[in-house]
């Protein structure tokens, strides 16, 4: 971390071997993130096949077009993401500084369209607890449906401004010329986990929003 | 370093493939394929997770040791899902009794609505 071109910790052999510790470990971390979010997955799996009714009731009350757009405000991010990594790869510090800002500003564009659907869901009354009330015969069950709608997206959320924060170190640290075509790995190791997010939100916007439809 | 550099170009294409996907998943939604509808909701989700791990997470430049790190999470998720389901799917629910003071399993006027009571609704009669 001291200088630039100290590329290679001292306990690896050769870079290409400390770049394969440094993917194995961001991966071995995904793995737990990818049951950690199998778990909610999992519950609201089991849930929504004892209830699909109430769940496709519930389901319409998510806005599809603010899903929507911030499914491809996320998708972008993820472009602008694998960007800033190639301009990692080839030395170039000003580009690397513009993808990691331009990441971080549609991150941020992300977590206000939610801000404003949260608002929406508080209006609504369809946020779980005292106030929640939903007309109907399934008001218990959708309110179980909210209640995994707010555990995921908020779990998504805390993931999406836990890689906001490493984003802007990562941004000040390009900017003093801490990486170099030979030292990229932290700004590859927070693409995968920025995609990894991403992936996450492939799931939960047709799963939550998107059922019943038709 | 170890990942040879993905050009931009593909980047681009994996990007408008995405996009594609995502409006061909709205889409589908709005036609009737009854239980067809989560499964091509699914199908597409899982594509779109390929594409990413793939070039975007540089999967598929990495080393087989990457591809069984990548797999493996997916695996036991497979297996979470799979023994969970099987067992909630399968089991005889009984209704919940009202309480301990309960002396039969007619409840009373007034706690009718509790979930418990609800767990049969999304069964074949």
């Amino acid at each position: 971390m001291s200088e630039s071109h100290a590329a290679l910790a001292h306990q690896f052999d050769d870079p290409q071997q400390q770049a394969e510790a440094v993917t194995l470990g961001i991966w071995a971390f995904l793995i737990t993130e990818v049951l950690f979010f199998g778990g909610l997955f999992t519950g609201y799996a089991g849930y929504r096949a004892n209830y699909p009714q109430a769940f496709a009731e519930a389901s319409h009350h998510l806005d599809i077009l603010l899903g929507g757009i911030n499914t491809m405000v996320l998708i972008s991010s993820s472009l602008t993401m694998a960007l800033a990594v190639h301009a990692a790869q080839s030395g170039k510090r000003q580009a690397l500084v513009a993808f990691l800002l331009a990441t971080i500003f549609l991150g941020v564009v992300f977590l206000g369209i939610k801000v404003i659907e949260y608002g929406h869901k508080f209006e609504d009354h369809l946020v779980p607890g005292r106030a929640f009330t939903f007309p109907g015969p399934h008001a218990q069950q959708v309110q179980l449906f909210f209640s995994f709608y707010f555990a995921m997206t908020g779990m998504h959320a805390l993931h999406m401004i836990i890689g906001i924060a490493i984003l802007s170190v990562l941004v000040v640290r390009a900017w003093r010329n801490r990486f170099s075509a030979a030292y990229y790995a932290p700004v590859e190791v927070t693409g995968v986990y920025w995609h990894f997010v991403d992936i996450v939100w492939i799931f939960l916007f047709p799963l939550l929003y998107l059922i019943g439809r038709h | 370093m170890s990942h040879p550099m993905v050009s931009p170009k593909l980047y681009f294409l994996v990007f408008a493939t995405l996009m594609i996907l995502t409006g061909v998943t709205v889409g589908a939604a709005y036609l009737d394929l009854g239980p067809l509808n989560t499964v091509v909701a699914l199908t597409i989700a899982g594509c779109k997770t390929l594409l990413v791990i793939l070039y975007f997470m540089h999967v598929r430049y990495s080393s087989r040791l990457t591809w069984v790190f990548a797999g493996v999470g997916f695996l036991w998720l497979a297996i979470l899902i799979a023994f969970t389901m099987s067992d909630m799917r399968t089991r005889s629910w009984q209704p919940a009794p009202r309480g301990w003071t309960a002396t039969s399993f007619s409840s009373p006027p007034g706690q009718e609505g509790t979930p418990n009571r609800e767990v049969s609704e999304g069964r074949s009669p």
